[in-house]
C-alpha cells in the first residue's frame, strides 16, 4: 500500500506550455510539484495527529504580448492541463497589460544538485516515525517531564518548462524532528535537528536536549526588562535572518523604497556575514528557483557590509539585471526570496559565547515575532522555552520570558561574538545553516508570567 | 463524491477502524493584485481531493491525495490505517469521542452576485480605480489594491452515517497606500492591509466597499503621517477601533479558548493558554462586566459560519465571556468529553489535505447599548485613538501581547485631533480586558476577520470572523521600544 511513483513532472510540465502556446499565449511556464508529505506529531508524551498528503499540481504563467495570467489546477490528466491551459489564456487576454513585463526568464546552465535528495527520507514510514518519537518520549519520562513535538518527512519533484526553452528538474527531501518539553514546575525546553537526511536525525539527541533544558527552566524568576547582553542559540538566530530577509534582502522591496537594503551600507559588525546559497548542504539543497532560474550564491552580508539582495525575473527587468535564482511561484506581490540562508561562523566556541558575558541572558529561541517597522527592522517577540540569567560567565538559573522590541539591524551591530559551530535549522521560509551568537544592547521592553 | 467516500468508509471499517470519516473538498480561488498602476498578479487556481481520518486501537490516522478515484480511495484509507495502528504505539489514552446525531443536510453561503461570475476587466477596473485615487495624492511612494474570491464545496461523510454538502464563498478586497521618507515608511489602507477584509458574502460586498472612495482621504492621511510627531510613551486611555479590536480579540481571546491549546496539543509549534480548566471551574474574571464574547458559527457575513464543522457537529453559538466571566471553549468531539459538555462544533480544516482542528469560527465582542463609538471619544478628555492593525505579537500562552496600529489620534476634550505615527500598545490580557470601561453600541459593530489564521503542523490556514464595535480601555502601556 504504497503511493504510486510520482509522476514525470518535467513531461507534463512541457506538456502544459505546448497546449498554452497552441491556446494563443506568446510565452508560457510551466512549474510542476509532485510531493508526498507525512507528519507525526506528539503531546502529552502520546501521539495524537498522525498524517500524509500526496499531492500534485500545476501552476501556469502565460503572457499574450503583456497580459499575463495565471491559472492552477492538482488535475494533471491531459483534460486538466487541456482546461487550465485554456483558463490561464482567458485570464491573460482579459487582464490590462503589464507596460514594464519583462518576459519569462532564458534558460540558464543547472548543475545537478544530489545533496537536496535521500532515499531514506523518501522512504519513511509512519513505524519508523513512530519509533523516533517513542525515543524522544522516552528520554522526557527519564527525567519527569512530558514530550510534545512532531517528526516530518517529505518527497518533492519539481519542474519548470517556459516556451523559451527553460528545462528543469529536481527532486528534494526534508526531515525535521523537533520537540517542546514541559516540566510541572512551568520549566520547558526545546531541540530540533532537521536535515535532507533523516537518517542523520538523532531522536535520542533531540530528546534529551530538549528533557535537559526543560528540567533547568524549573521554577523561573523574573528579572527587568532593559538592555542586555544577549547569548542567542542557533534557534533564535534562525528568525533574525528571516525577519530581515522578510523585510529587506529583496529587489522588490529595494525597489519599493521600503527596504533597509543598499549595496556598501554598513548594517552589521565586521563579525556578520550572510550569504544566500543554495548548494550549501545544510541549508536544504536547491538546484533552481520556481521560474526554472539557476541558483546563484548571492552574498547579503560581508563583514558587516550590506553587498546585494535576491532577484527574480520581474524586478531583474527592472533593474537592469539578471535573475540570480530566487523566484517564487507566480502570482506573487512579494517578490524574490532568499530561502536558503548560511551564516558564516565565527571563531567563539558554545561555552566561551556564555563563558566571556559578565552579566547577561541565555536565549533558547523566540516566539510569534513580527515586524512592527520594516523600514528600520524594529521587530517585537517573545523568548520560549529556555531562557537563563547568566552572571560571571556562569548560568545562575533560569528567568521568566520577555518580550523584546528591538532593531534587527542595531542587533547585527551590536554582535560581538559569533559561534564557531553551526545547524541547520527549517525556518518559517526553508533551511538556514546559523551558528550561535552574543549581542550586546539588546532591548527587552516587558515580561510575561512564566 | 458519495460513492467515493463511502468506499473509503468501507476500507477503513474492513481494515479496522472503529471511526472513519472523509472529507472530499473542491476549492476555486481568484485573485487579482493591482500594484501603483500595474495590474501585478491575476490568477485561478483550483484544487481538489479526499482526505480520510481514522481510528483504529484508539489511535488516529490520517491520509489524503488529490487523485479522487476509487483506487485510490481504497489506498488512502489503508494508507491512514496504517498510520492509526502507528501512532497507537505510543499511546497512554484512547481517543474517545462524544455522541451527536448523525449529521444530514445542506448548507451554502447565501450572496447576491456571484464573485466568480462578475467580468474579469470590470474587476480589475474596481481596483485600478482604488489604486489610482490612492496615487494621484502628492508624496505616495507606491499603492496596492487586491481582490480575491474563493468558494469551496465541501462533503463530510462518516461511519455513524452522516452526511452533509456544504458550499462556501468567500469573498475580500482593500486598497492601501504608504509613503517613504528617508527611513520612515508608513502605511494606511483600507479596510484593512494585505489584501483588505474578508466577509462570507458575494460580489455585492466588494461594490459596497467604495475602495476608490476612501483611497484619496487615505493617502492623504498616509502622507500627513510622515511629518506626524512620533507617538508618545506612557500610560493611557485608549479606544479601539474595529480596525484593531478584532485582532486584539483573535489573539488573546480566540487563541486562548481552543480547547486542544490548553491541552497542550499545540504546544510544540503556538504554545498553550493560560485559560486553563480550573479557571472554568472558578469563573474566572477575565474582563470588566461589559465584556461578552461569543463563538458563533450563525452570524451573518462571517468567515467561520457554517451549516456543521468538520466533524459534523451542527453550527451553534457558544458563549465564551459573558459579562467579564470566563464561561466556555472552543471544543471538539474529543475534547469536550474531558470537561463534561457535548461539543461545540469548532473542529474546521484548511481543505483536503489537512485533519481538522478546533480553529475559531466567529469570535465575536457584543456591543450593548448606550454609547455609541462617536459617543465614546466624545466622553473622553484624554487619550488616544488607535486604528488599523500593523503588526501583532503574544506570549505562547497568550498573555503578553504587543500591537502596533497604522495610526494614532489624539483625544482631547472629547474630540479627535492631530496624527501620531508608529503607535504600539502592549498588555497583559486579563489585565487588558478587565481595564475596559466602554463598548459601543450596535451603530459601529461591523463583521471583520482574517483569511490567514495560521495553526497546526503542517501549516493550516483558517478564515475566522470576528464582529465588534469599537471600545475603551483605561491606563494602557502606549509607545513600546527605541525610536
Amino acid at each position: 500500500m504504497t503511493a504510486e511513483a510520482p509522476p514525470d513532472t518535467l513531461t507534463i510540465a512541457q506538456r502544459a506550455v505546448s497546449l498554452a502556446t497552441a491556446a494563443g499565449a506568446s510565452e508560457a511556464e510551466a512549474l510542476v510539484s509532485a510531493d508526498a508529505a507525512q507528519l507525526t506529531r506528539f503531546a502529552n508524551s502520546e501521539i495524537h495527529q498522525n498524517v500524509a498528503e500526496t499531492n500534485g499540481s500545476l501552476n501556469l504563467r502565460v503572457a499574450i504580448g503583456k497580459r499575463v495570467g495565471v491559472a492552477s489546477s492538482n488535475r494533471l490528466d491531459d483534460d486538466g492541463l487541456r482546461r487550465l491551459a485554456e483558463t490561464a489564456v482567458a485570464i491573460a487576454r482579459n487582464s490590462a497589460e503589464l507596460e514594464d513585463w519583462g518576459g519569462l526568464p532564458e534558460p540558464t546552465p543547472i548543475a545537478d544538485q544530489p545533496a537536496g535528495w535521500s532515499e531514506a527520507t523518501a522512504g519513511a514510514t509512519p513505524e519508523g516515525r513512530a519509533e523516533g518519537v517513542r525515543a524522544v518520549i522516552a528520554a522526557a519520562d527519564a527525567v519527569g517531564v512530558r514530550a510534545f513535538g512532531s517528526f516530518s518527512t517529505s518527497a518533492e519533484h519539481v519542474a519548470v518548462a517556459n516556451s523559451h526553452g527553460v528545462r528543469a528538474a529536481q527532486r528534494r527531501t526534508a526531515g525535521q524532528l523537533l520537540s517542546v518539553m514541559m516540566d510541572p514546575d512551568g520549566g520547558s525546553g526545546y531541540a530540533e535537528q532537521a536535515g535532507v537526511d533523516i537518517g542523520a536525525i538523532d531522536a535520542e539527541v533531540v530528546g534529551r536536549e530538549a528533557a535537559t533544558k526543560a528540567r533547568a527552566t524549573d521554577n523561573p524568576v523574573a528579572v527587568e526588562p532593559g538592555d542586555w547582553t544577549v547569548v542567542l542559540e542557533e534557534y533564535a538566530v534562525v528568525d533574525l535572518l528571516s525577519m530581515l530577509a522578510y523585510m529587506g534582502f529583496s529587489a522588490l522591496a529595494v525597489q519599493e523604497e521600503r527596504s533597509f537594503a543598499e549595496p556598501g551600507r554598513v548594517i552589521g559588525s565586521e563579525l556578520v556575514t550572510i550569504v544566500d546559497d543554495a548548494s550549501e548542504p545544510g541549508a536544504m539543497p536547491m538546484a533552481f528557483d520556481y521560474e526554472g532560474v539557476a541558483k546563484q550564491r548571492v552574498v547579503l552580508v560581508e563583514r558587516g557590509v550590506c553587498r546585494d539582495v535576491v532577484w527574480d525575473a520581474q524586478t531583474a527587468a527592472r533593474g537592469g539585471r539578471q535573475s540570480t535564482g530566487h523566484g517564487l511561484p507566480a502570482p506573487n506581490p512579494y517578490g524574490p526570496f532568499p530561502l536558503n540562508m548560511v551564516m558564516s561562523p565565527g571563531t567563539t566556541d558554545r561555552d566561551a559565547l556564555v563563558g566571556e558575558m559578565e552579566r547577561g541572558l541565555l536565549v533558547t529561541r523566540f516566539h510569534y515575532t513580527n515586524p512592527v517597522h520594516p523600514k528600520l527592522a524594529i521587530v517585537t517577540g517573545m523568548t520560549r522555552d529556555g531562557t537563563f540569567l547568566v552572571e560571571g560567565g556562569r548560568i545562575a538559573g533560569p528567568v521568566r520570558n520577555l518580550r523584546f522590541t528591538q532593531s534587527y539591524l542595531a542587533a547585527l551591530a551590536g554582535t560581538v561574538a559569533v559561534g564557531s559551530e553551526r545547524r541547520t535549522i527549517r525556518g518559517d521560509f526553508g533551511g538556514v545553516l546559523v551558528p550561535p551568537v552574543r549581542i550586546d544592547g539588546w532591548t527587552f521592553t516587558g515580561a510575561t508570567e512564566h | 463524491m458519495r460513492d467515493l467516500s463511502q468506499r473509503s468508509l468501507d476500507t477503513a471499517v474492513q481494515l479496522g477502524a472503529s471511526y472513519a470519516d472523509v472529507r472530499v473538498v473542491h476549492r476555486r480561488e481568484e485573485s487579482i493584485a493591482v500594484k501603483s498602476g500595474r495590474v501585478e498578479g491575476v490568477a485561478s487556481g483550483e484544487s481538489e481531493g479526499f482526505g480520510v481520518r481514522v481510528i483504529v486501537d484508539g489511535g488516529w490516522g490520517f491520509a489524503s491525495s488529490s487523485v479522487v478515484t476509487a483506487a485510490e480511495a481504497d489506498r488512502v484509507a489503508a494508507e491512514a490505517v496504517r498510520i492509526a495502528r502507528a501512532s497507537a504505539t505510543a499511546l497512554r489514552e484512547r481517543v474517545r469521542l462524544d455522541d451527536r446525531p448523525p449529521a444530514r443536510g445542506t448548507y451554502e453561503t447565501p450572496i447576491e452576485e456571484d464573485p466568480f461570475a462578475v467580468p474579469l476587466e470590470e474587476k480589475i477596473g474596481y481596483l485600478l480605480a482604488a489604486d489610482e485615487a490612492a496615487r494621484s495624492v502628492k508624496g505616495v511612494a507606491f499603492t496596492e489594491a487586491r481582490f480575491e474570491a474563493q468558494r469551496e464545496l465541501r462533503t463530510f461523510a462518516a461511519t455513524d452515517g452522516s452526511w452533509t454538502e456544504q458550499t462556501f464563498t468567500h469573498v475580500g478586497a482593500g486598497v492601501e497606500a504608504n509613503a517613504i521618507e528617508g527611513d520612515e515608511h508608513q502605511r494606511r489602507s483600507y479596510p484593512d492591509a494585505d489584501g483588505g477584509t474578508f466577509t462570507a458574502a458575494g460580489y455585492e460586498y466588494v461594490r459596497g466597499l467604495d475602495l476608490a472612495g476612501r483611497a484619496g482621504p487615505l493617502a492623504e492621511e498616509c502622507v500627513a503621517l510622515l511629518s506626524a510627531p512620533q507617538c508618545p510613551s506612557g500610560r493611557f486611555t485608549i479606544v479601539l477601533d474595529p480596525s484593531q479590536l478584532y485582532m486584539q480579540v483573535h489573539e488573546s481571546c480566540g487563541h486562548p479558548t481552543e480547547l486542544d491549546r490548553v491541552f497542550g496539543t499545540e504546544a510544540s509549534y503556538a504554545g498553550t493558554s493560560f485559560l486553563t480548566t480550573d479557571k472554568l471551574d472558578d469563573g474566572f474574571r477575565y474582563g470588566s462586566d461589559l465584556v461578552t464574547i461569543v463563538a458563533d458559527a450563525t452570524a451573518p457575513r462571517g468567515m467561520g459560519t457554517f451549516g456543521w464543522d468538520d466533524e459534523g457537529v451542527a453550527a451553534q453559538a457558544v458563549p465564551l465571556v459573558r459579562d467579564g466571566r470566563f464561561v466556555g471553549y472552543l471544543t471538539s468531539r474529543e475534547t469536550a468529553p474531558r470537561i463534561g459538555r457535548q461539543s461545540g462544533g469548532a473542529m474546521r480544516a484548511d481543505g483536503w489535505n489537512r485533519i481538522p482542528l478546533i480553529r475559531m469560527t466567529n469570535i465575536n465582542l457584543l456591543p450593548r447599548p448606550g454609547m455609541s463609538l462617536d459617543d465614546i471619544v466624545a466622553d473622553t478628555d484624554d487619550g488616544l485613538y488607535l486604528a488599523s492593525n500593523r503588526s501583532w505579537s503574544i506570549d505562547d500562552r497568550r498573555l503578553n501581547f504587543q500591537f502596533a496600529t497604522e495610526v494614532a489620534y489624539e483625544i482631547k476634550g472629547g474630540k479627535k485631533g492631530r496624527l501620531f505615527k508608529n503607535p504600539t500598545y502592549t498588555g497583559i490580557t486579563y489585565e487588558f480586558w478587565r481595564s475596559m470601561d466602554a463598548v459601543g453600541d450596535e451603530s459601529s459593530y461591523v463583521m471583520l476577520g482574517t483569511p490567514n489564521c495560521g495553526k497546526g503542523e503542517p501549516g493550516q490556514g483558517a478564515h475566522v470572523g470576528h464582529g465588534c464595535s469599537g471600545a475603551r480601555f483605561r491606563d494602557v502601556q502606549v509607545g513600546v521600544g527605541k525610536w
